[in-house]
C-alpha cells in the first residue's frame, strides 16, 4: 500500500525514504503529499551536492537550467528524484502532457536560450523574467483549473506554440482557439466550427514581446502582451452557454477591455460539465487504473467535486486519493509507467551515487519521452502506446546502463544475502516492488545467478547483481506503475 | 483523446503471443513466404497536408484569390495535365522527383478523397482514416486487419513500423507490429559483457516468455519484449544496407533507407510504416522557398532516391507507396499566410506496377455556397472519392486480400483503376 502510494503521489521511493515513511499512517502520508505546501522548495540548492544524483554539464557552462534545455531536463528529472514535493512535480508532469509544447518549434523561433526561459524559467534567475510555461503549470498544480487555463492562454509558450501572435482582427487563426476547446478543456464533440471561429476570434490581439536586455540571448525574456488594435471588437457567439445565465453570445465590447472575451469564454469553459468530466477521467486514468474501463461512481464525484469547489483541482485530487478505489489493491500495477516515471523509479531504487542523470536523456528520447518535446500538442500516447519493441529495448538497455553504473552499491548491498541465489533473489525481488513474478519467471533468475557455480564472492557479485537488477528493472512485470 | 489499446490487448493477446512463441520457427515462415511477395510503403504526412499546394488547380481563378500570398505562380508549377474535367494541374515547383515518376507513368494522383462530414481534428482525423470507420476509431486499423488474415503464426516481422508508437493503421488484434525506428540501434545491450551479457539476454528472454492469459497488459508487454529480442538479428543484417545512390539526410530519408534495406535483405516484411511530419501549416507556409517548400522537398527527395535504388534492383515492381494525410485543408488562406484545418484532399499512390495519370477531379474554387465540389459554406474541399475505396483498390488488387472483409464494407465501387 505505502509503496503504492508513493508511486503515484509521487516517483516511488529509494530505501531510505521508504523506511522513513514506513511508522507514518497511510492517511497522514496521502495529506502530507497532497497538501504539500509547506514543504521545502530548497532541492535545486541540492544540485551538485554529494549524496544527491548528479548532473553533467554541457563542456565548461556553468550549470545553466534557466537557459539550457538540457540543463533544464536534468533539472527536472534532479527535482523529480529528490523533491519534498513529489506530487508537485507529478502533476507538472501531467498538465506538461494537457497543455503539450515543445521546446523545438520555439527554439527554432528564439533561440535555444530563450526557449528554455519560455518552457520551464525560474523568475528568481533573472529580474523581471515571467516564470516558464512547466513553472506556471507547477504553481497551478493542484489550483485553479480557469486559472491555469487564463495563464496558459497568455503564457508566451504558449502563444508561439499554436500561433497566437498571428491571430489578429483582419487575420483570425484559429488554431489556438480550436485546441483550447478539442484538448485543454471540453473535448472532441462538444463544440462546432462556429465555435472555432468564434474562440479564434476571442483571443485575437493575444501577442509576445522581448523584454530585459534584449541584445542578449540570456538577458533577455519574453511576456505576454495584449495588442488592443488587434482585437476583434464585434459579439461572438457560442452554441454553448457563455454566462451563467445561458447566455452564448459574447458581447461587443471596446478593444480596451477586449481581454475580458478570453475570461468570459475560459470560465464558460472551465464550468461546463463536459470539462469536468474529462478532467476527471484524465486524472483517473493517471493516478488510478488506465488498464480497465473508469469507475464511473468515482469519475462522477471527482467532476461533482471540481464543478462544487471553484474548478479547483486539489478538491478533485482529495475525492480521488481519499477514495477506497484510489487504495484498493486491485488498481495496484494498473498504469503503464511513462518513460519518465519508469526513470525516475528505476534511479531512486537502484541507487545514484556517481550517477547524471544526463545518461537517462538518449534513453528517455529512445522510450519515447523527451521532457519538453511532446510530439504534438495532443501530448504523448501514453499507456500501452508507450510499448514498442524499440521502447522495450531502450528501457531494457537503460536499466542495464543504470546497474552497471551502480555495480559496486548494489552488490555491497546484496552481500548479507550471498548464501545463496534465493536468498539474494527475495532481497532484490523485496527492493524492487513489481506486480509479482511467475515462479518461471523467478526459476529464470535464479538459474542466471547460477549461470555459471555460486560462489556468493564479492566478484561474481558485483556481475549478477546487476544483472539480476537490469533483469527485474527491464521486465515486463516492473514497467506497470 | 480517449483511445486506447485496451480493446486488442483483451481481445487477442492469446494467439498474439502465439505468434511470438518460436522465433527459430517463425523465421523459417519468413523466409519461405519469401521476398517475391509484394509490399506496402504507407507514408503518413502528419499534420493535415496542403494539398491544394501539392497538385495545384492553377488556372483557378479563385486559387489566386483566395490564397494572395501563398498561391504559387502558374509559371512555377510542374505541369502534369488535366483532368477528367478540364482543370489544368500542375506539381507543387519542389517536386521535381515525383514529376519525373509521374512521367514514367508510376505516380497516380488521387484527388478529392475524403468522406462525409470529415472531422477537421489531427487526433481523429487520423483514427478515422487509420481504422477506415467514422464510427468506431478506437479500434483496430485496416492495416492491423489486414496482418490479422494472415496465416498464423506470423513472422513478427510481417509489419515494419519507423516510428516509436504504434499508429491506428497498424493496430491489430493479433499481430504485434514491430517498432524499428533505427535498425543500428536497435540492440540489446548488458550490464556486463561477454559470455556473462549473454546470460542477462537468454535470463531476459526467458522471464519475457511468461504471457499470461488471466494478466493481458503484461502478457502483451512480455510479447514485445520476445518480438524485440527474436527479431534483433534479423534486423541487424538491414542495419549493414549500404544503398548505392543518395537519400536525403533527413529522418524521412532514413526511414526510407531502412525500408529499402529491408526489402534488399529480403527479410519477408510486408507492410511498412514511414511518416514525416511538419504539415501542420498554420503559419507562413511561404512559396518559392519557405515551410511547405522544404515539406515538398523532403517528400518529393526521399520518395525519389527510394524509388530510383528499388527500381534499380528491380524491387520497384513488387512495392506500392501511399501517401496521405489526415485533412486537407482550408483553401482560403488564414491571416498568417497559412492555412487552418479543412476537409478534402489528395491521395496518391506509387509504385512500378501503379498505373499513373490523374484521378478524380479538382474541386471548384468558387465561393458560392452552393458550389458542389466543396463544404463548410465553400471553405472547404468536399470529398469525391471515399478514401476507403483506395484502401479497398489496393487490398484487393495489390495485396491479393478481401477488402470486404478486412474494411468491414464493400468500398469497392468507384474505386479509382490505379492497379
Amino acid at each position: 500500500m505505502l509503496e503504492h502510494i508513493l508511486r503515484r503521489m509521487g516517483f516511488g521511493a529509494s530505501p531510505a525514504e521508504l523506511a522513513a515513511w514506513s511508522s507514518v499512517p497511510i492517511d497522514t502520508v496521502i495529506d502530507r503529499l497532497l497538501n504539500y505546501e509547506s514543504m521545502t522548495t530548497d532541492h535545486d540548492s541540492k544540485i551538485g551536492q554529494p549524496d544527491y544524483v548528479g548532473i553533467t554539464t554541457s563542456s565548461g557552462n556553468p550549470f545553466s537550467p534557466n537557459t539550457l534545455i538540457n540543463d533544464a531536463r536534468q533539472r527536472w528529472l534532479f527535482r523529480m528524484i529528490h523533491s519534498q514535493r513529489p506530487l508537485e512535480e507529478k502533476m507538472a508532469l501531467f498538465w506538461h502532457n494537457h497543455f503539450a509544447t515543445a521546446y523545438s518549434k520555439l527554439a527554432g523561433a528564439v533561440g535555444q536560450e530563450r526557449a528554455t526561459r519560455l518552457m520551464d524559467n525560474d523568475p528568481s534567475s533573472l529580474p523581471g523574467s515571467p516564470a516558464g510555461q512547466i513553472q506556471v503549470l507547477r504553481q497551478y498544480a493542484t489550483g485553479s483549473f480557469p486559472g491555469m487555463l487564463l495563464e496558459m492562454s497568455k503564457h508566451p509558450a504558449m502563444i508561439y506554440w499554436l500561433d497566437s501572435q498571428l491571430n489578429t482582427r483582419t487575420r483570425p487563426q484559429e488554431n489556438f482557439g480550436r485546441e483550447i476547446m478539442e484538448l485543454f478543456s471540453l473535448g472532441i464533440g462538444n463544440y462546432t466550427e462556429q465555435d472555432v471561429y468564434a474562440a479564434a476570434r476571442v483571443f485575437t490581439g493575444f501577442n509576445w514581446q522581448l523584454l530585459g536586455d534584449r541584445a542578449s540571448t540570456t538577458d533577455s525574456y519574453y511576456t505576454f502582451q495584449y495588442r488592443a488594435a488587434d482585437h476583434d471588437t464585434n459579439a461572438k457567439t457560442f452554441t454553448f452557454a457563455i454566462y451563467p445565465d445561458g447566455g452564448k453570445t459574447i458581447p461587443a465590447r471596446a478593444a480596451a477591455a477586449g481581454e475580458q472575451d478570453a475570461l468570459d469564454l475560459i470560465l464558460a469553459l472551465a464550468r461546463h460539465p463536459a470539462t469536468a468530466q474529462r478532467l476527471a477521467g484524465r486524472l483517473y486514468k493517471f493516478f488510478v487504473n488506465e488498464t480497465s474501463d473508469p469507475d464511473q461512481a468515482l469519475v462522477n464525484a471527482m467532476a461533482n467535486s471540481y464543478l462544487g469547489n471553484n474548478y479547483n483541482i486539489k478538491a478533485v485530487l482529495r475525492t480521488l486519493f481519499q477514495s477506497s478505489q484510489f487504495r484498493s489493491s486491485a488498481n495496484f500495477h494498473q498504469r503503464y509507467s511513462w518513460p519518465v516515471e519508469y526513470v525516475v523509479k528505476a534511479i531512486k531504487e537502484t541507487g545514484w551515487t556517481g550517477y547524471s542523470v544526463n545518461g537517462a536523456m538518449t534513453p528517455l528520447t529512445n522510450m519515447g519521452q523527451q521532457l519538453y518535446e511532446p510530439p504534438d500538442v495532443n501530448g504523448w500516447a501514453t499507456g500501452p502506446e508507450w510499448i514498442s519493441t524499440s521502447s522495450m529495448l531502450a528501457r531494457m538497455n537503460f536499466s542495464a546502463a543504470l546497474a552497471q553504473n551502480q555495480r559496486f552499491n548494489l552488490a555491497r548491498d546484496a552481500q548479507p544475502y550471498r548464501q545463496s541465489p534465493e536468498r539474494v533473489l527475495d532481497y532484490m525481488l523485496a527492493r524492487f516492488p513489481t506486480m509479482g513474478f511467475a515462479t518461471a519467471s523467478k526459476t529464470a533468475m535464479t538459474d542466471y545467478l547460477r549461470s555459471t557455480a555460486w560462489t556468493g564472492t564479492d566478484t561474481q557479485l558485483q556481475q549478477r547483481i546487476p544483472g539480476l537488477a537490469r533483469l527485474i528493472v527491464g521486465s515486463g512485470e516492473y514497467q506497470f506503475n | 483523446m480517449s483511445f486506447s489499446r485496451r480493446q486488442f490487448v483483451k481481445g487477442g493477446v492469446t494467439a498474439f503471443t502465439f505468434g511470438f512463441a518460436a522465433p527459430q520457427a517463425i523465421c523459417d515462415i519468413a523466409f519461405a513466404q519469401g521476398s517475391a511477395a509484394r509490399n506496402i510503403v504507407v507514408v503518413y504526412l502528419s499534420g493535415g497536408n496542403d494539398s491544394l499546394s501539392t497538385v495545384i488547380p492553377y488556372r483557378d481563378p479563385n486559387y489566386t484569390t483566395r490564397r494572395p500570398t501563398i498561391a504559387v505562380p502558374a509559371a512555377n508549377v510542374l505541369q502534369i495535365g488535366t483532368d477528367s474535367s478540364g482543370v489544368e494541374l500542375g506539381l507543387h515547383p519542389r517536386l521535381t522527383g515525383l514529376k519525373s515518376i509521374f512521367d514514367a507513368g508510376r505516380l497516380a494522383v488521387i484527388q478529392r478523397t475524403g468522406y462525409a462530414n470529415q472531422s477537421r481534428s489531427h487526433f481523429t482525423g487520423f483514427d478515422i482514416w487509420g481504422t477506415a470507420s467514422v464510427t468506431n476509431t478506437s479500434g483496430t486499423g485496416w492495416l492491423g486487419r489486414y496482418l490479422d488474415s494472415q496465416r498464423m503464426p506470423v513472422d513478427p516481422l510481417v509489419a515494419w513500423n519507423t516510428q516509436r508508437e504504434t499508429p491506428r493503421p497498424l493496430m491489430a488484434r493479433l499481430v504485434g507490429v514491430p517498432a524499428i525506428t533505427s535498425p543500428a540501434t536497435y540492440a540489446f545491450s548488458g550490464a556486463n559483457t561477454g559470455t556473462e551479457g549473454t546470460y542477462e539476454r537468454t535470463a531476459q528472454t526467458r522471464i519475457s516468455s511468461h504471457v499470461p492469459v488471466d494478466r493481458p497488459h503484461l502478457a502483451f508487454v512480455n510479447s514485445t519484449t520476445q518480438a524485440a529480442l527474436g527479431t534483433l538479428d534479423r534486423v541487424a543484417t538491414v542495419a549493414a544496407y549500404r544503398p548505392a545512390n543518395t537519400y536525403p539526410n533527413n529522418g524521412f530519408g532514413q526511414a526510407l533507407t531502412a525500408v529499402a534495406g529491408a526489402m534488399n535483405k529480403q527479410i519477408g516484411t510486408k507492410v511498412f510504416w514511414v511518416q514525416t511530419g511538419g504539415f501542420d501549416t498554420h503559419a507562413t507556409q511561404g512559396v518559392n522557398q519557405g515551410a511547405y517548400f522544404n515539406l515538398m522537398a523532403t517528400l518529393g527527395d526521399g520518395l525519389k532516391a527510394f524509388y530510383d535504388d528499388l527500381t534499380a534492383q528491380g524491387l520497384m515492381s513488387s512495392t506500392l507507396v501511399l501517401v496521405y494525410s489526415e485533412f486537407g485543408r482550408r483553401i482560403s488562406e488564414n491571416g498568417s499566410s497559412g492555412t487552418d484545418h479543412g476537409a478534402g484532399a489528395n491521395m496518391m499512390v506509387l509504385g512500378g506496377s501503379v498505373r499513373g495519370g490523374i484521378y478524380g477531379t479538382a474541386p471548384n474554387l468558387s465561393l458560392d455556397p452552393a458550389n458542389p465540389t466543396l463544404e463548410n459554406n465553400a471553405g472547404d474541399v468536399k470529398y469525391e472519392t471515399d478514401f476507403r475505396s483506395v484502401y479497398a483498390k489496393i487490398l484487393d488488387s495489390w495485396l491479393g486480400s478481401n477488402s470486404v472483409s478486412v474494411l468491414g464494407a464493400d468500398y469497392r465501387a468507384g474505386a479509382p483503376n490505379f492497379l
